[in-house]
């Protein structure tokens, strides 16, 4: 893959800090111009290699580019064409939001700068004259963002932005990085916030364990997990049950459930239309779900449940 | 819907009773109040303990340093003369013992005042510690969502501060008495202590009502407690005895009581009237307002960044502008009062020939040495100020805001530099005015206009010495950041080998090690140049070491 396709390529990077292993062979690419999430929960990483990218720490070893360019030697030109949302924005506790948000860009300048500024001051509903030290979490948030966003760079690296954000200030955040995408820029998001990155990535990078364990579109990914089918029937459902790819079914009262994998959907489709089914919902896998195979305890494997394990 | 939800026993009371109610409603406005002074207690045992111990050692040491620095009754009384002076005044305490002055008298002429402060620093700190700022922190707001009554957090926090001034009373007491301090004398002057300290904290509980930030709130007590160090030496300047003035200052209302003089208890019952006077105001504050907020709103500041702060170094000299800009006023004041008893000091010092051995004082040029050596005592200033300016740097990456500045766009190297040349620009500044200040006492004592020019001149020699441990902490912060605050334990160690060297009497490479002991003792002494230029290529050379160290190490956070 060229540069000029993908705006980061992370291969089989590592971080130790001692005897701990923060990354351990991770490999990432955020493809120029699109959305790519990075999902993982606390401690697997995600900020360890957003660290990195920024140049703010230095990789043990693997390879990291970010606008094909080495973020430790090269950071300041990386800099100036990157912008950055921490998920805990500190501030200073004298200067106002709106100091504040001119310290955190200061390199930019001119009319047009300063006009996107107020525009996202004003769409955040920040008061940009508080001391930093009056902010909730909320506004700090936000004064983060309304700094990054007022950047006109390609890239924008944003670490779980929208922690301490009312749903509302979500809305507009979301908003936000929709308009990033039509303008072509490239968007790194690190989320816990799974509806955000169903709305927002068109692919999604899973870290867990300083290892990427899942990578693709949304699309991709659903395929690894299983839709669930809801309907009612008066018709025998144990056929159904002997199908390939058909898990866990349970029927009681004339209603039927069960897992199916998206690969026999079209199989098991007639089948329900031939037994008169009624009432017929399909869920498709939330990332929820996905997020449930990676993180919590691996989907329980069809077979006999044990109630002892706890 | 019911048919999920087992039947409840019939007069068990009403499905929605929460299952942990407490047989009885405790509805006193204490509630809770114990538990919470365990806590608060606990958060702060170890300040209490460290200022008590502190005390405990210093009362003692200063008495007897005293005791080897004043022999006899001449040089006592070479000491009761210099009283005349109104700076000596002001930095000690009223005069009581005019017939005969004491060895006593003379100790809590010298040594009350300062303990004064300590005990009100510490109480202001506490105070604010578990009023204010638990407050502010949203913690309060935890506490209180508990079966607390709306009186417990601040009885509690007045309780942990009490017994706070109890414990550092009991050892100014012990202190005195260990060295063979008068009973009666020595247990006034720890309840003297006790109370002064609790005025103060008291008067933090009205300002932490005041503002809604902790740091305005003792900022406000602390500069209450200046005005009331000021108000009373301007009271006793006015008469040495204590004029009007001085009553309305709680620092007067300790030194009335005439230690180890002619000890009277009443002016004691003043502080006590004041601790209830303020706690019942601060309390009548506290029920106009709601919790979190303060009785004056916070102000608005400007909406946008202006120029200078955007500057390269802009951010370090806003950040650090008041801490240098407070330090450079008081350290001002200090040298022009040490600079105008620079020549009352010949009375005195023919009185007792031994100075020579306590400090670097020439008799053959008094005043010249004296104010030389105020000077490099002053020095300590900047230099301390530099240090904890380059370390705040470390602040803001533990922080997360560094990383904030950088990702803007500005290299560290070029981020660091500008920070530590500003810093170092301010404290230069701040170096020349303390020469300027010294000089312009020595000018009122004097009256002989060569000395502004001179001293002014000679602080200038001290800036490669500041230059060098200033970058000195740069480099250990380029190093690790683990390290830097060995960077402290050179100002301490600095500061140790300038006033006590000689009355350790510190052999030459122990001295050495002092970045101020390189710098010849100006204007007294001839200036040498070969060391200063050795500290600024130093400087220089450890300024490199610490940015090519910062651009090699991981940062801290961000």
């Amino acid at each position: 893959m060229t540069p000029t396709d993908a705006a980061i390529t992370v291969r089989d990077l590592t971080k130790t800090f001692g005897t701990t292993r923060a990354l351990d062979g991770f490999t990432l690419t955020v493809p120029t111009g699109q959305v790519t999430g990075f999902l993982g929960p606390n401690g697997a990483g995600k900020s360890t290699t957003i660290r990195i990218l920024l140049g703010l720490l230095r990789a043990t070893s693997g390879s990291a580019k970010v606008l094909g360019m080495d973020p430790w030697r090269e950071a300041v030109p990386i800099h100036r064409r990157l912008a950055y949302v921490p998920g805990d924005t500190n501030l200073w506790p004298n200067l106002t939001g709106g100091e504040a948000i001119d310290v955190l860009t200061r390199g930019e300048s001119g009319q047009r700068h300063r006009a996107r500024r107020d525009e996202l001051i004003e769409r955040f509903e920040l008061d940009p004259t508080k001391r930093a030290r009056t902010y909730s979490k909320g506004n700090r948030q936000k004064v983060a963002l309304v700094a990054a966003l007022s950047r006109d760079v390609e890239l924008y690296i944003m670490d779980e932005p929208t922690s301490g954000l009312d749903p509302l200030m979500e809305a507009i955040f979301t908003d936000e990085v929709a308009r990033l995408r039509e303008a072509g820029r490239t968007v790194l998001l690190s989320s816990h916030i799974l509806a955000e990155v169903e709305k927002l990535c068109d692919t999604v990078t899973i870290i867990r364990a300083g290892r990427d364990v899942e990578t693709g579109t949304l699309a991709e990914l659903r395929h690894l997990t299983r839709s669930t089918v809801a309907a009612s029937t008066d018709a025998d459902p144990a056929p159904l049950a002997a199908l390939d790819g058909v898990h866990d079914l349970v029927a009681e009262h004339g209603r039927v459930h069960f897992d199916i994998d998206d690969s026999a959907l079209h199989e098991v489709l007639p089948r329900l239309t031939a037994m008169d089914a009624t009432g017929l919902t399909i869920t498709p896998p939330s990332l929820e779900d996905l997020f449930l195979r990676h993180y919590g305890d691996e989907l329980v494997p069809a077979g006999p449940a044990e109630g002892e394990t706890s | 819907m019911n048919t999920t939800a087992p039947a409840r026993p019939a007069g068990r009371g009403a499905a929605a009773a929460p299952t942990h109610r407490r047989e009885r409603e405790t509805a006193s406005p204490l509630a809770g109040t114990g538990s919470l002074v365990r806590l608060y207690g606990r958060l702060s045992r170890r300040a209490i303990i460290v200022w008590s111990l502190a005390l405990l050692a210093l009362v003692p040491a200063s008495i007897l340093a005293m005791e080897e620095a004043y022999p006899d009754q001449q040089a006592l009384d070479a000491r009761a003369m210099l009283l005349d002076n109104p700076s000596a005044v002001m930095m000690t305490g009223p005069f009581f013992a005019t017939d005969r002055y004491t060895f006593w008298a003379m100790v809590a002429n010298e040594l009350m005042l300062y303990v004064l402060l300590a005990a009100a620093i510490m109480s202001v700190l506490l105070s604010v510690r578990h009023t204010r700022t638990e407050e502010e922190t949203g913690r309060l707001e935890m506490t209180r969502a508990l079966a607390t009554g709306r009186l417990a957090p601040s009885v509690a926090a007045f309780t942990i501060v009490t017994i706070a001034n109890l414990a550092v009373g009991a050892a100014v007491a012990g202190g005195a008495l260990i060295v063979g301090g008068p009973v009666a004398d020595s247990l006034a002057m720890g309840l003297a202590t006790a109370l002064t300290g609790l005025v103060f904290a008291a008067i933090a509980a009205v300002t932490a009502q005041v503002t809604e930030h902790a740091g305005s709130a003792s900022g406000m007590a602390l500069g209450l407690l200046a005005l009331a160090v000021v108000v009373r030496g301007i009271g006793d300047v006015m008469d040495r005895q204590g004029s009007w003035l001085s009553w309305l200052s709680p620092i007067a209302w300790a030194q009335q009581t005439r230690l180890y003089v002619d000890l009277r208890w009443w002016p004691l019952l003043v502080s006590l009237g004041a601790v209830a006077a303020l706690l019942v105001l601060a309390g009548a504050l506290s029920r106009r307002r709601d919790v979190g907020a303060g009785l004056r709103p916070a102000s608005a500041g400007n909406a946008r960044a202006g120029a200078d702060l955007l500057r390269p170094g802009g951010l370090a000299r806003r950040l650090l502008t008041p801490m240098i800009l407070a330090w450079g006023i008081g350290l001002f004041l200090f040298a022009i009062a040490f600079g105008s008893l620079a020549s009352s000091l010949t009375d005195v010092i023919d009185q007792m020939p031994a100075v020579e051995e306590y400090a670097p004082i020439v008799l053959e040029d008094l005043t010249g040495s004296f104010s030389a050596f105020v000077l490099m005592m002053l020095a300590i200033g900047p230099l301390a100020l530099l240090v904890s300016g380059v370390l705040r740097l470390r602040t803001e990456e533990a922080e997360g805001r560094l990383a904030g500045v950088l990702i803007a766009g500005t290299s560290r190297t070029g981020l660091a530099l500008a920070w530590f040349l500003v810093t170092f620009a301010a404290v230069a500044v701040m170096q020349v005015l303390l020469g300027l200040g010294v000089g312009l006492g020595v000018w009122t004592a004097t009256e002989d206009t060569s000395w502004i020019g001179d001293m002014t001149l000679a602080a200038l020699a001290y800036l490669p010495a500041i230059a060098m441990t200033g970058a000195l902490a740069l480099a250990l912060l380029g190093l690790s950041t683990r390290t830097t605050g060995l960077a402290w334990l050179v100002v301490v160690y600095t500061a140790l080998v300038t006033f006590l060297g000689d009355m350790l009497r510190l052999p030459d490479w122990a001295r050495a090690l002092s970045p101020l002991d390189h710098v010849a003792l100006l204007p007294s002494e001839d200036l040498e140049v070969a060391p200063l230029v050795v500290m600024g290529v130093a400087a220089v050379v450890l300024m490199v070491v610490g940015l090519l160290g910062l651009r090699r190490r991981d940062l801290l956070a961000g």
